[in-house]
């Protein structure tokens, strides 16, 4: 049964665990001179002259239909953000998806741990994933109407997952429990909030007022993923905390 | 309790099965475990994988013993998954380098200090001060690009300061070669050692040209870069030690007995009991390999394994703190550079490589640029300077 408490056990990571060691370690580290004087400036000097050459991750697919020409001309005409938007939508669009993966190796969790103190029960979790699934499904339909290509990997949406490959990292450790695995789905939760209210607001002058309608419920069942998230972890955390100390 | 190579027979090589479930076993953990169980699997990592590099180029020049060395192999490549895969997900590349670089420190430091051929030692000793050099470099670019410390990983057993400088250890390739050992007088750890020097070194360079590419800041994407070519320096250096009169099959026996050798040792000092019982499995289907290959040897080249083997295992690896041997050979031979195939004084060093050097570096360093002023500190050179909590240092004697 996995469990959600951490113990005391033999961390070696510190030095307080080797008083000699550590002490020659240091002394010698003292002692030595650098090769070359200066500091960690010349990193972010490599940074920048890399950065100078421009060269970006990607760019946006062109569109695939007449319809997504037409948006295009509208947009150059109006010099809007259509281009802005899908490459958005494409990001919301995998992270749905992706938040549809995460959720069932929460599940995996949640069955191989023992019960969190406020939850969550199983068909709620099992209520998010659907409704990420359903999300998915609602931004690929929209992709489509726009012109867009929804299985293309647009650069907003690269970036989010490579933001989101730590995540993946964390749900995919068996050895991570279910209180630490709602940590990370927690993160998830307040990128994917904060994605939304920003696509619903490009939507606002890119797409028609039924697509803003469908994005807005589902930002109200987000928040509610967010709130549900954050109790949880909140009460496992403090309620472990507490408990600890009472023993 | 000795182990008698000549009469142990190990495990039958049609024993020596898995399932994939086994092969993917519960990592170590990097915050529990001790260091030093990082190092052994990265070493007998790195050891199975040339294991499986020298029997396919075995198999390229030998089609009458290709049948053997692919059924060996078979039984090797998920020895090695089994190591491998003890790596932990939640170990970063970045932290999994800072434990190949002291594998590189620990282990050369061992190995030089048992070699019995001076020249061999030296060759050790010189290898040893640029793989030094290394664990510093990577230290400074952990702390400066992800803000964490290196010794989390390091356990206090391994210094973190300057060697012979990375920028300095470039060399044209005919500095890199080396006298090899004269395989009817050499003595069997010294054969020994330096199987197990190209073994670790091979898979460095080949770690390094695998994760470089991964790193996302420029100055990690071309530390790497500098330093995977200094691995492949070592290997060049290392890969000569070897008598090249040597026939495939006593190559081959060698390299199972030094597999034997490591696993051996290994299973000695192994602090996690889970871990220490995949060592002595290992033992055992090492020692199945060495048969197999002493048999083929007694068949083909008609001769008694013994003309090549030792009667026993030499003492087994220390797998322990080398810091006061480290420490003593980096002030006498820091300076030291290669010529030829000689280790020479800083005022003897090779005009090509002079010249190599600064070609190489006429852009500037990576490795000098990452750690410009760069002394290691506990908690990272953002955390104040003492001990790690708040208080001064005391002078102790190494």
């Amino acid at each position: 049964m996995m469990k959600n408490q951490v113990e005391i056990g033999k961390n070696r990571t510190g030095i307080a665990l080797s008083p000699i060691d550590s002490q020659l370690l240091i002394q010698g580290a003292e002692a030595a001179p650098p090769s070359m004087p200066g500091n960690e400036s010349a990193i972010n000097e490599a940074r920048t002259a890399y950065a100078a050459d421009g060269a970006p991750i990607g760019t946006m697919p062109p569109p695939v239909t007449i319809r997504g020409i037409a948006v295009g001309l509208v947009d150059a005409a109006k010099g809007k953000n259509a281009n802005v938007f899908l490459d958005k939508l494409g990001e919301r669009l995998a992270f749905e998806r992706t938040g549809t993966r995460l959720y069932d190796a929460v599940l995996s969790k949640f069955d191989a741990s023992e019960p969190l103190p406020a939850g969550p029960a199983r068909a709620e979790l099992e209520q998010i994933k659907a409704e990420e699934a359903v999300h998915f499904e609602m931004l690929r339909e929209v992709m489509v109407s726009m012109g867009g290509d929804p299985t293309a990997l647009t650069p907003s949406a690269d970036v989010a997952a490579v933001n989101s490959m730590g995540l993946l990292q964390v749900l995919g450790d068996p050895r991570m429990n279910l209180k630490q695995s709602l940590e990370a789905i927690l993160v998830a939760e307040l990128v994917d909030n904060d994605g939304w209210e920003t696509l619903i607001e490009l939507a606002r002058t890119e797409a028609n007022a039924s697509v803003v309608r469908r994005f807005e419920q589902a930002l109200a069942e987000e928040q509610v993923h967010l709130s549900n998230v954050r109790r949880w972890v909140r009460a496992a955390t403090v309620q472990r905390e507490g408990s600890a100390t009472a023993r | 309790m000795a182990l008698d190579i000549m009469k142990e027979r190990g495990t039958a090589l049609n024993k020596q099965q898995f399932t994939w479930k086994e092969l993917v076993q519960v990592p170590y953990s990097k915050l529990d475990d001790d260091a030093f169980t990082r190092v052994r699997v990265i070493l007998m990592n790195g050891i199975e994988a040339e294991s499986l590099r020298f029997k396919h180029m075995c198999a390229r020049f030998n089609p009458h013993l290709q049948v053997p060395l692919a059924q060996i192999r078979r039984a090797e490549q998920h020895q090695q998954t089994m190591v491998n895969w003890l790596n932990p997900p939640d170990q970063s590349p970045l932290e999994t380098t800072i434990g190949f670089e002291q594998v590189a420190i620990e282990l050369t430091a061992f190995l030089a200090q048992n070699e019995p051929d001076p020249y061999l030692k030296q060759v050790m000793d010189f290898g040893l001060l640029e793989d030094f050099d290394h664990m510093y470099r990577y230290a400074a670019l952990m702390d400066r690009v992800e803000g964490r410390d290196a010794n989390t990983l390091l356990q206090c057993y391994t210094d973190i300061l300057p060697g012979r400088p990375t920028s300095v250890e470039h060399r044209a390739p005919e500095d890199d070669l080396r006298v090899n050992y004269e395989k009817a007088t050499a003595s069997p750890i010294s054969k020994l050692n330096a199987v197990i020097l190209v073994a670790a070194e091979t898979q460095t360079h080949d770690y390094y040209m695998t994760v470089g590419p991964m790193f996302a800041d420029p100055t990690a994407r071309q530390l790497y870069a500098e330093i995977a070519s200094i691995e492949e320096q070592h290997v060049t250096q290392y890969e000569s030690l070897s008598d090249p009169k040597e026939t495939w099959l006593e190559k081959w026996m060698m390299l199972e007995l030094m597999e034997v050798y490591t696993y051996f040792s290994c299973a000695k000092q192994e602090s996690n009991p889970r871990i220490k019982k995949i060592w002595e499995r290992f033992v055992d289907y090492e020692l199945g390999h060495l048969h197999v290959a002493m048999d083929l040897f007694r068949r083909h080249e008609n001769r008694d394994p013994a003309e090549v083997l030792p009667a026993s295992l030499p003492e087994p690896i220390d797998f322990s703190s080398q810091r006061k041997y480290v420490r003593e050979t980096l002030a006498e031979q820091v300076d030291f550079r290669a010529n030829g195939r000689q280790i020479v004084t800083l005022q003897e060093d090779s005009q090509l490589s002079i010249a190599y050097r600064q070609r190489m570096n006429r852009e500037g360093s990576p490795s000098e640029r990452v750690a410009a002023g760069y002394q290691w500190r506990p908690g990272t050179e953002l955390a104040p300077k003492g001990n790690g909590h708040g208080h001064s240092t005391r002078q102790v004697s190494p």
